[in-house]
């Protein structure tokens, strides 16, 4: 029995598969069981202040997840060298630079973009859910797993807020993707017909309400309670 | 793990220094295309004014410079309206201009005409520049050849909030400007003035608009640089106005 413990110790442990069940949990758990979100709270005043049409949502949806995941990997990479006594000022010097990258970039290539996001990308870094993944995952994981975790919860983030941004657009604007939806169901109908647009959807006020609905939803199907 | 004093500071300046390489080296590569982005944002801007802002919209970057290039023409007066020889409009920074004072700045005016035809001047365009709530406002106003009535404006904005002060950027907003007089009957300049409140109708009174609800200090920011600015055009305005004055007889 010794023997053959003694044995086992010294082979070589197999290399996890690329995408093992845990590394999978890992993507997958921040999308609906463990939301950033809708789950733990985080992130809600760009959620809230972005999501009134869907163009600049994804745009922020992908500036965030570019963020996060490139932060996991930044500070697993350094997570040995990090002098902890400075390591949330450290993590917050990665994090502001690559939200700065993002925005030069942005304001190279998609200007208008830039304009209509204007301070909100910015804000990226003071989103809570980026400082939340380096500390909680990053500093302490290797570098693989934290970018598998932090694209699991940018991922987790970006689908809710294009969610309330699908449903804000919608119903606010009558569009969708800047697609003018409401207009071509409407002409379907006769000239008479006309579906009418929601002013609360456009105001803040409307993501809060998708946004519980939204968390309604999940939680009766989860039953995840808070305790 | 407890490291040592120095191993935290040395640890720190590379760090700073690795990252303030790499955030000057972008903006070093992409500064000449932020620059182009912001010349054509201007662009965008000052045809918003004259044209609808829809059709702005759906134009590609060539097209607007195409547009701009064959229906703008530019120049440059003073404080006393008189043209200002050798400066292109485009140079001057009407921010930086803003810090000096009145009599020393140079005023941009962008004048749309007719395809080709910088004789058949269609509007005037003046930049304008004040204070929002919380930072910068800036717009371009349109006046019809009678130098009088507002064709059309654009605004923008730096910081202000969004859903109340940054709806000055909003066509719906800025369309309450159209058709709306500067001079009163008496000939005096009173300028635009956007109203404290929201939804009441201001189509009888030519130099009233409609307020925005909970951005009031963001609409009298407007108001007070409409005021400034048309006043610092003033000369500029009178001249253009009794040239065609003069034409019409």
């Amino acid at each position: 029995m010794s023997v053959e413990t003694l044995e086992k110790t010294i082979v070589k442990k197999p290399a996890e598969v690329l995408l093992s069940k845990r590394r999978r949990k890992l993507v997958s758990d921040p999308l609906v069981d463990d939301n950033p979100i809708t789950i733990q709270v985080l992130g809600i005043c760009s959620a809230l202040a972005v999501t009134t049409q869907m163009k600049p949502t994804l745009v922020m949806a992908i500036s965030v997840i570019f963020v996060v995941v490139m932060a996991n990997l930044t500070i697993s990479l350094m997570r040995n060298t990090i002098p902890s006594r400075v390591r949330i000022i450290v993590q917050l010097a990665v994090v502001a630079t690559l939200v700065t990258l993002v925005s030069e970039v942005l304001k190279a290539f998609a200007f208008d973009m830039y304009k209509e996001l204007s301070v909100f990308v910015g804000l990226i870094i003071t989103n809570c859910i980026v400082m939340g993944r380096l500390e909680a995952f990053a500093l302490g994981n290797k570098p693989y797993d934290s970018v598998l975790d932090g694209f699991g919860s940018a991922l987790g983030y970006a689908w809710i807020i294009l969610a309330v941004a699908f449903f804000r657009e919608l119903w606010g604007s009558g569009a969708v993707f800047g697609i003018p939806v409401f207009e071509y169901v409407s002409s379907l109908f006769g000239p008479d017909f006309k579906l009418a647009t929601n002013g609360l959807m456009v105001s803040p006020v409307g993501a809060f309400i998708i946004l519980g609905l939204i968390i309604w939803v999940q939680r009766t199907k989860t039953g995840y309670v808070e305790n | 793990m407890q490291q040592s004093n120095t191993y935290i500071i040395t640890f720190s300046v590379i760090l700073t220094i690795v990252l303030g390489l790499l955030l000057s080296g972008t903006s070093q590569v992409l500064g000449p295309m932020q620059k182009e982005a912001i010349a054509l944002d201007q662009k965008k801007q000052i045809l918003g004014a004259v044209i609808s802002g829809d059709e702005v919209a759906a134009m590609t970057p060539d097209d607007v410079n195409t547009y701009y290039n064959s229906h703008i023409a530019s120049t440059v007066v003073d404080a006393n309206g008189r043209e200002v020889a050798g400066v292109a409009a485009q140079a001057v920074d009407v921010a930086k201009n803003y810090k000096k004072s009145a009599a020393e700045r140079q005023f941009p005016v962008y004048i749309f005409h007719e395809e080709g035809d910088p004789a058949k001047v269609k509007s005037y365009v003046f930049p304008i520049y004040g204070a929002g709530l919380w930072d910068a406002i800036w717009g371009f106003l349109a006046l019809d050849t009678d130098m009088n009535t507002i064709g059309g404006i654009t605004l923008a904005h730096a910081g202000e909030t969004p859903g109340l002060g940054a709806r000055i950027t909003e066509p719906g907003v800025q369309a309450r400007f159209e058709g709306k007089q500067i001079f009163d009957e008496g000939g005096d300049l009173v300028a635009i003035e956007m109203q404290k409140g929201e939804g009441k109708d201001y189509d009888s009174n030519p130099h009233q608009v409609d307020g925005m609800s909970g951005a009031t200090i963001t609409a009298y920011g407007v108001n007070n640089m409409l005021k400034n600015y048309l006043g610092y055009y003033q000369p500029y305005i009178e001249s253009k106005k009794s040239s065609t004055a003069v034409a019409a007889l």
